[in-house]
C-alpha cells in the first residue's frame, strides 16, 4: 500500500470543482483563523489543519446521513468537509452570534447535528464505540468515524476501545491522522512500534495511504468502508500527512526546511501544479468567500448564551424539594 | 527572588535548582523538551541542561503519572507536568489508588518524592476542557497533599519543600499567575504590604500597609489572589472595609492552626476559589474554621466560587462564569450587609 501510494501522489487524478472549493475553503478558513489571531481578532488557542484538508474531503463522500463523526482539537477541517458552514463555524471560534454551540464550545468543542469533537485526546474512541454500537442496531449501515492523530495513540483509551470495538464488531471507522509530530514532539520519540501492528494486535484491517489523490484513496477505500457498514468490524485507516502550520499559533519549533518539505509534499501543491487554471480560479473564489465569511462574522455581536444552555439552579433542601423529586422542568 | 520576576520564570529556576542540586530528581512530561520548553515554558533550558534526566513523553497521562510514581518507589524524585490541570483526570487512578495509597498501605512508612504540577484555571479562553479548577477533586484524599502556586511564595522554596514530604504532592499552578510578576520584600502594589506566616511552606498575609485591624478576612489561593487582592482595593476606596487577604500555599491537609491568631477581632471570613461549588477546598477551609471560632466569629464564614457552569470558550461568555473580583467584593458586602 505505502509503495503504491507514492508511485501514485504525482500526478494527481482529474478532480471535481465541488472538492477543490471544499479543500480551498478549509485552507482559506484555516489561514485566516491564523490571521486574525495575528491581528489580535481571536482569543484563546487554536490548532489548525494545514496540510491535512484532503483527508476529511477524500472521505467526505464515502460517509453518509446516518454516519456519526467524532473530531478532535484539530477539528475545523473535518467540521467543514461535512458541514461546509464557515459563517457558523468562525462565529463559534469568535464567540459572535450564530455560533454552533453558543460560543461555549470553541474551536475544539463542537456538537452540531452528527459531529462531535472534544479537546481531550483519545477520549472520543470509547464514545465512538457506543455510538457505533446503537448505529448498528437502530440503521442500515451507519457507522462512527473517528479522527486521532499519531500523538492520540499515547493514551489507554485508545486500546480498550479497539478492544470493545473489536470484541462487539462495532461499525467503527478510526481514522489516524499521522503528520509525523504531536504538538513538538516527532512521532519517532513518542510511539514505539507502528499503527499497523497495533491495530493487527486486535485483529482489527489496517490500510495506509501515503498519496493525496482524492480519486484514488475512495477507489481504495470505498470497498473497505462498505465492509464495516455491513459490521465485519471496524477498520483503521491511517494517512502520513503533513502539518503545514504550528500546532496551535507561533509555536513550531521544526526548521524551516521541515516545515518546506511538509509544504511541498501536500495536496495543495499537487493539485496546484496538476490543474493550473482550475486550481487558480477555485482557490480566488474560496479566498474571497472566506475573506467575506471573516468581515461578516466580526462584525456581529457576541453571542448571548441561550438560557437552556445553563444548568438548572440548584433545588433547596427539605420536605417541599423532595416531595416534588422526579419532576423535570 | 530577582526583581519583578514573572512567576514562569521563578517556576522555570525552581525546577532548574532542584535538578542541579539534586541528580534524583527527574522531570516527565508532553512536549517539555527544548526547544519547545513545554506549553507553558516552565520547563524551558532544563532539557539541553539535565538530558536524559528530562523526558518528554507520549500523550499519556495515567502513563507518566505511573512511572514518575515508579522512579519516586524506586528512590529518585519525580517532577510530572500534566499539560493542563483538566487531563489531571486521567491521572486520578494512579493518584488515588497507587501513588498516595502506597506511602501507607503497606503497613510501613514507604517514601514517594512525587510532585505533579498542573497548570489550572481559565481566563485565558481555553474552553471547557482546558480552563477548570480541579484541586476540589484532590482534596481529602489521605496520603496526597495538594498544593498552589502564588505571587507571594517563591518557587524555589515551595518546590523543594514539597520533593522532601517523600509523598506525591499535586502543585496547582494558574495559568494566569505564569505572566504575571512576584511580589517581593513584602510589597503589594502601593497599598499594600504582605509577610509570610506560619511553618513552611507558609501562608502569605495581605494587609494595609499601617496595619490597621482588618474588618473582613479574606482566604483565597494563589489563583485568585489578584481578585482578592482587587477585591480588597475596592471595598477599602469604595465601601471603607478594610480586609486582609491569606494565601495558603498548602492547601490540603489545611492546618487552620497558624490562621487562627490572624482572624481574632475580624467580623468576615470569606474563602474565595475559582472551582465551582460542592464539594470543595473552600467549604473544607470554613468547616474547619467554623470548628475552632464557632463561638467568637460573629458571622458564618462565606464561600464564593465560580458559577455550577462549564467554562466558555468566549471570553464574554467565561468571564460570567468564572470568580471575579466583583464577585468576592459582592459577596463580602452582602454578608456584612
Amino acid at each position: 500500500m505505502i509503495g503504491t501510494a507514492q508511485a501514485r501522489r504525482s500526478p494527481v487524478a482529474k478532480v471535481g470543482d465541488e472538492d477543490l472549493e471544499r479543500l480551498l475553503l478549509i485552507r482559506h478558513f484555516e489561514l485566516t483563523l491564523l490571521e486574525l489571531f495575528e491581528r489580535g481578532a481571536l482569543n484563546g488557542t487554536t490548532h489548525t489543519c494545514l496540510g491535512q484538508e484532503h483527508i476529511p474531503v477524500a472521505l467526505s463522500p464515502l460517509l453518509g446521513e446516518d454516519d456519526f463523526v467524532f473530531s478532535n482539537h484539530r477539528g475545523h477541517g473535518h467540521f467543514l468537509a461535512r458541514y461546509p458552514d464557515p459563517h457558523g463555524l468562525l462565529a463559534e471560534i469568535m464567540g459572535r452570534e450564530g455560533a454552533l454551540c453558543g460560543g461555549v464550545g470553541g474551536s475544539q468543542h463542537i456538537y452540531h447535528e452528527r459531529f462531535l469533537s472534544t479537546g481531550v485526546q483519545g477520549e472520543s474512541l470509547p464514545v465512538a464505540v457506543g455510538v457505533a454500537l446503537r448505529l448498528k442496531r437502530t440503521t442500515h449501515g451507519g457507522l462512527a468515524c473517528a479522527y486521532i492523530g499519531d500523538g492520540t495513540f499515547g493514551e489507554g483509551s485508545v486500546y480498550e476501545a479497539l478492544n470493545m470495538a473489536q470484541l462487539w464488531r462495532a461499525p467503527l471507522l478510526v481514522v489516524v491522522e499521522n503528520n509525523g509530530i504531536a504538538q513538538s514532539t516527532p512521532t519517532a520519540a513518542q510511539l514505539a512500534g507502528t499503527v499497523a501492528a497495533r491495530a493487527e494486535a486486535f485483529g482489527i484491517r489496517h490500510q495506509r495511504f501515503a498519496g493525496v489523490d482524492l480519486a484514488w484513496i475512495r477507489d481504495e477505500l470505498g470497498p473497505l468502508v462498505t465492509a464495516v457498514r455491513q459490521t465485519s468490524g471496524p477498520l483503521v485507516v491511517e494517512f502520513a500527512a503533513h502539518r503545514i502550520g504550528p500546532h496551535s499559533k507561533g509555536d513550531d519549533t521544526r526548521s524551516e526546511q521541515e516545515r518546506l518539505h511538509a509544504e511541498r509534499s501536500g495536496w495543495h501543491r499537487a493539485y496546484a501544479e496538476a490543474f493550473p487554471e482550475q486550481f487558480a480560479r477555485i482557490d480566488a473564489r474560496q479566498r474571497e468567500l472566506v475573506a467575506r465569511v471573516a468581515t461578516e462574522v466580526a462584525a456581529r455581536p457576541p453571542v448571548a448564551r441561550p438560557p437552556v444552555a445553563r444548568p438548572p439552579v440548584a433545588r433547596p433542601t427539605g420536605a417541599a424539594a423532595r416531595s416534588s423529586a422526579g419532576e423535570r422542568p | 527572588m530577582t526583581r519583578a520576576e514573572r512567576i514562569v520564570d521563578n517556576l522555570n529556576q525552581a525546577l532548574h535548582q532542584v535538578m542541579a542540586d539534586d541528580p534524583s530528581v527527574h522531570v516527565l512530561g508532553e512536549d517539555i523538551v527544548d526547544p519547545y520548553g513545554g506549553a507553558f515554558k516552565v520547563t524551558k533550558g532544563l532539557s539541553t541542561r539535565y538530558g536524559s534526566r528530562v523526558m518528554a513523553t507520549p500523550l499519556s497521562e495515567g502513563g507518566i503519572v505511573g512511572v514518575g510514581a515508579g522512579l519516586a518507589l524506586a528512590g529518585d524524585k519525580a517532577i510530572v507536568e500534566i499539560m493542563f490541570a483538566d487531563f489531571a483526570g486521567l491521572a486520578f487512578d494512579q493518584l488515588l489508588n497507587f501513588a498516595s495509597k502506597s506511602t501507607m498501605m503497606y503497613g510501613r512508612r514507604v517514601e514517594i518524592p512525587l510532585v505533579v504540577r498542573c497548570p489550572t484555571g481559565g481566563g485565558r479562553g481555553y474552553g471547557p476542557t482546558h480552563s477548570q479548577s480541579l484541586q476540589k477533586h484532590f482534596i481529602g484524599i489521605p496520603g496526597l497533599s495538594v498544593f498552589e502556586m502564588s505571587p507571594f511564595h517563591d518557587a524555589r522554596e515551595l518546590l523543594p519543600h514539597l520533593l522532601s514530604l517523600g509523598e506525591p504532592c499535586l502543585l496547582f499552578e494558574d495559568k494566569v499567575l505564569y505572566t504575571r510578576r512576584a511580589y517581593q520584600q513584602g510589597e503589594v502594589e502601593d497599598l499594600f504590604t504582605f509577610d509570610l506566616v506560619g511553618p513552611p511552606p507558609y501562608v502569605a498575609r495581605v494587609r494595609l500597609g499601617d496595619g490597621s485591624e482588618p474588618d473582613c478576612t479574606l482566604i483565597a489561593p494563589g489563583g485568585v489572589a489578584h481578585r482578592a487582592l482587587s477585591a480588597m482595593r475596592a471595598l477599602l476606596l469604595n465601601d471603607e472595609i478594610t480586609c486582609q487577604l491569606l494565601v495558603p500555599a498548602r492547601l490540603y491537609p489545611f492546618d487552620p492552626g497558624p490562621l487562627l491568631p490572624l482572624l481574632e477581632g475580624t467580623r468576615l471570613v470569606c474563602v474565595a476559589e475559582e472551582s465551582t461549588a460542592g464539594g470543595t477546598w473552600g467549604s473544607e477551609v470554613a468547616h474547619r474554621l467554623h470548628r475552632h471560632l464557632w463561638g467568637s466569629l460573629p458571622l458564618p464564614v462565606s464561600v464564593v466560587h465560580s458559577a455550577p457552569d462549564v467554562v466558555p470558550t468566549a471570553l464574554h461568555l467565561e468571564r460570567d462564569v468564572l470568580i471575579q473580583d466583583t464577585t468576592i467584593r459582592e459577596a463580602v458586602l452582602e454578608a456584612l450587609a
